[in-house]
């Protein structure tokens, strides 16, 4: 027996108690609407006492009898129900019985799972350094997915579940965050239908479309003859061109509002479409250039070369050769712009004010009042996510490739 | 062949030119024109002459009098306009008898020179007349053609008016300073905060696993959605009154109160006696900061870690090297090259930021950023003079900032 070895078995089972008391609680809570009390020092404990059984049994010369696992999780059920007065979740036994008895079932398969896998080499025995710091940092990376993925998933998890719910229902319990079938589809999806019934959602997610794709083919029209330009032919001024398109960049939105609000103002500009789709493409130009000209450069000019040979005009090369050899890199550019021009917010906000040509993000802003209710904005919200989040998990790859190699607008 | 090149490279590369010199580099320039200029949001309006026309005396038979009365005002308090014409036609069936001195018919075409007029400036212009049955029948015939006055007024924004009052104006302000130091915290936080969470998920995914391109996908979720939608589901989440946070913290029994996380400026507590203060609503929005950009810094450092050589780990495991001391002694100085890369990229978008906070907080409870106060002084205080002056200081902070980053960049990252 060292102390340290069991010090480490049982800080793995105090974190993964905790941890998973924690998290199944609260999601208990959210799931049901009843507010539960995890007992986290009596999941703590049984945590690790059944972390010292996992390990005895694991580390014991004698084959037969309940296998490791086995018998910890029936340390660890016990201790929890003794410990906690069989309120492991501070709720009666007879509330939300299923859903209680999931949780329970979740978190003694779930801290099982987690100590046998962290703990899987253990020993009370001596451990070398190596050994010990194995075992620390999966148990360090185990906690890190579950904070990541609920930092992550939360947000999104409670947008989504707002938004299905009723103004009554919020104010009454804002913890129930579980779907409530018992007023139908319509009951449901109100907030939706009610804002592309009366709150033209329809018409800002047409105009947001509309002005996302016209920036994609501006910008490209723009960038694909500057970014060959630069990446192929000879001029003086090339290198410093190349350098300096990263600049502009960097020039932040705020500084130019003002003189641009001005003078699109005096111009009429202002609160028109048109004023957007100068701006947006103006905005992301650079970046495409930039994308654009990396791939052009890594292209075999050899290509290019025998099509001039055989007697096509430059822009023939473009065209034939070059183009079609640059698609991947076309399409992270279009998509990649595309999100650009999509989560755009503040010329949107600052150049439009007739709500007939709003976008999406214009049209999101104007929920947000004291006299539209919670769940509005978080339909909004979700409208606006759902176009791009589809988009980006359908073509994650080009648009993983588009983020890496523009080294991305922030 | 050199030459024809030549000239083909700058003839595709004029249109991106153009595009960025006007909407670039022009605004650019401009903002430090506005900036020394005492332009108010409501000069954008240029002052005007405003007509209203209408016909008095209610004319009831054909021969009978009327009179076609033009109501006009100069729309600005405090600047004269010059040379004051308006042009209109007499309806159908209107017969002038009399026209005011300034005016002069040709057909039905009046013309009325009027000149110069003073601020405040009111008028009325009387043709004197009788209607026949073609005026009579037609509805308001005065509609049928829209008076045009035309003039010309001093534009504030094109003329030579120079002021330094803007600038004293914003340095003076006792909040400037402040400003300018919750600036500083929120970019050097906000910029750390991404790049160690981004440090830190890279590790979990870099070794592989089922699932692994799920998470992936997962963890670019803040990033790829529209700041708007992520903005508003914080603000909801930690609502003190119906937020699902709050809601959480005082049932359980953690806080006894709900916190306002967006709304209070600071929470005192006392460690050993001495009382300090924890700034709550500047610490939320630098979590948010945190939360929505490492899935960029995640990305760029998972993509270099897979690219080093493995063959390093293995001789390092052979040594008897800990998993601590291989990530400590080979994966961080082999990362710094991006490390310091991805800081001064973010340092300064981060700087850049607006959306985030205005929408948050609106720059409230001491979250007002240099970027927000730009908005603030030009729009929410209606002094464009002043915010384009806040965002020639936003401009000079950040022209330092990339002097540094393009001096001390590594070359060999290539970004």
């Amino acid at each position: 027996m060292r102390p340290g070895s069991v010090l480490l078995a049982a800080v793995s089972g105090l974190i993964w108690g905790v941890t998973a008391m924690v998290v199944i609680g609260v999601t208990l809570t959210l799931v049901t609407g009843e507010v539960a009390m995890p007992q986290a020092s009596a999941a703590g404990l049984a945590g690790i006492l059944s972390a010292l059984g996992f390990v005895w049994r694991q580390s014991s010369d004698s084959a037969g009898g309940i296998p490791a696992r086995g018998f910890s999780a029936i340390i660890l059920l016990l201790v929890l129900m003794v410990a906690s007065f069989a309120t492991p979740f501070g709720l009666p036994l007879g509330m939300a019985p299923v859903w209680q008895g999931l949780a329970l079932i979740l978190f003694v398969f779930s801290v099982t799972a987690a100590n046998a896998i962290c703990l899987s080499d253990a020993r009370f025995g001596p451990m070398s350094r190596y050994e010990r710091e194995v075992i620390y940092i999966r148990i360090a990376k185990g906690i890190g997915f579950v904070v990541f993925t609920i930092i992550v998933a939360l947000p999104f998890y409670v947008m989504v579940m707002t938004s299905l719910k009723s103004q009554q229902a919020l104010l009454a319990n804002p913890l129930d965050l579980s779907i409530d079938f018992s007023k139908g589809l319509y009951g449901l999806f109100r907030s939706y239908v009610e804002l592309f019934t009366q709150f033209n959602f329809g018409r800002y997610l047409m105009v947001s479309a509309f002005v996302s794709v016209s920036t994609v083919v501006l910008t490209l029209l723009f960038s694909v003859p500057g970014a060959y330009a630069v990446s192929r032919l000879r001029f003086p001024g090339q290198a410093l061109l190349a350098r300096s398109v990263l600049l502009i960049y960097m020039v932040p939105a705020i500084v130019l509002v003002i003189p641009l609000y001005a003078v699109f103002s005096q111009l009429g500009l202002r609160n028109t479409l048109t004023g957007l789709l100068i701006v947006y493409p103006a905005t992301t130009i650079p970046v495409a250039l930039y994308m654009l000209q990396g791939y052009f450069r890594g292209l075999p000019s050899e290509l290019e070369e025998a099509g001039l040979m055989d007697g096509l005009t430059r822009i023939g090369v473009i065209l034939k050769i070059t183009l079609p050899l640059s698609l991947p890199a076309l399409a992270s550019v279009s998509l990649y712009v595309f999100m650009i021009a999509w989560n755009e917010f503040l010329f949107a906000f600052m150049f439009l004010d007739d709500p007939d040509i709003f976008t999406l993000s214009r049209g999101v802003v104007s929920l947000n009042s004291s006299e539209v209710p919670r769940q509005h904005l978080m339909a909004g919200a979700v409208i606006a996510t759902v176009p791009v989040l589809g988009i980006f998990l359908w073509f994650e790859r080009f648009l993983v490739q588009g983020l890496t190699a523009g080294s991305v607008k922030g | 062949m050199q030459r024809r090149e030549m000239w083909l490279a700058y003839l595709m590369l004029a249109p991106t030119f153009a595009i960025i010199l006007m909407i670039v580099a022009g605004p650019l320039l401009a903002n430090f024109w506005i900036s020394v200029k005492p332009v108010q949001l409501a000069d954008l309006r240029p002052p005007s002459v405003l007509v209203n026309e209408r016909v008095r005396g209610k004319p009831a038979a054909p021969g009978d009098a009327a009179t076609l009365e033009y109501r006009l005002r100069n729309s600005s308090q405090d600047e004269e306009i010059r040379n004051v014409v308006l042009k209109d036609e007499v309806p159908d069936g209107f017969d002038v008898s009399t026209l005011p001195d300034v005016c002069s018919l040709d057909g039905k075409a009046l013309t009325c020179s009027i000149g110069t007029v003073e601020p405040k400036w009111r008028e009325r212009l009387k043709l004197e007349g009788t209607v026949s049955e073609v005026f009579l029948a037609a509805h308001r015939p005065e509609r049928q053609s829209k008076p045009v006055v035309s003039g010309d007024a001093n534009n504030i924004l094109t003329n030579f008016d120079f002021t330094l009052e803007n600038f004293s104006r914003i340095f003076s302000a006792d909040e400037f300073w402040s400003v300018l130091r919750v600036t500083f915290y929120y970019t050097i936080f906000g910029t750390g905060g991404a790049l160690v969470l981004g440090l830190f998920a890279a590790q979990l995914l870099n070794t592989a696993f089922v699932g692994r391109g799920f998470l992936r996908g997962l963890f670019l979720f803040p990033y790829v959605s529209p700041v708007i939608a992520v903005a508003f589901t914080w603000v909801v989440l930690f609502d003190p009154f119906s937020g699902t946070v709050n809601a959480l913290l005082t049932k359980m029994g953690v806080v006894s109160d709900p916190i306002n996380f967006f709304g209070q400026r600071a929470i005192e507590f006392s460690v050993f006696g001495i009382n300090m203060e924890f700034p709550l609503a500047l610490s939320t929005v630098i979590a948010f900061e945190a939360w929505r950009y490492f899935p960029l810094s995640f990305l760029f450092i998972l993509a270099r870690m897979q690219s080093i050589n493995t063959d390093m780990y293995e001789a390092a495991e052979m040594d008897g090297a800990t998993p601590l001391q291989q990530f400590w002694y080979l994966s961080l100085p082999q990362l710094m090259g991006i490390l310091s890369v991805l800081f001064l990229l973010r340092f300064i978008w981060t700087f850049n930021k607006f959306d985030d906070i205005f929408l948050l907080t609106g720059g409230n409870a001491g979250t007002r950023t240099l970027t927000v106060d730009v908005y603030e002084q030009g729009f929410a205080l209606s002094n464009l003079g002043a915010g384009a002056a806040v965002a020639v200081v936003v401009f000079v902070v950040l022209v330092t900032f990339a002097t540094l980053f393009i001096r001390f960049s590594p070359k060999e990252e290539g970004l």
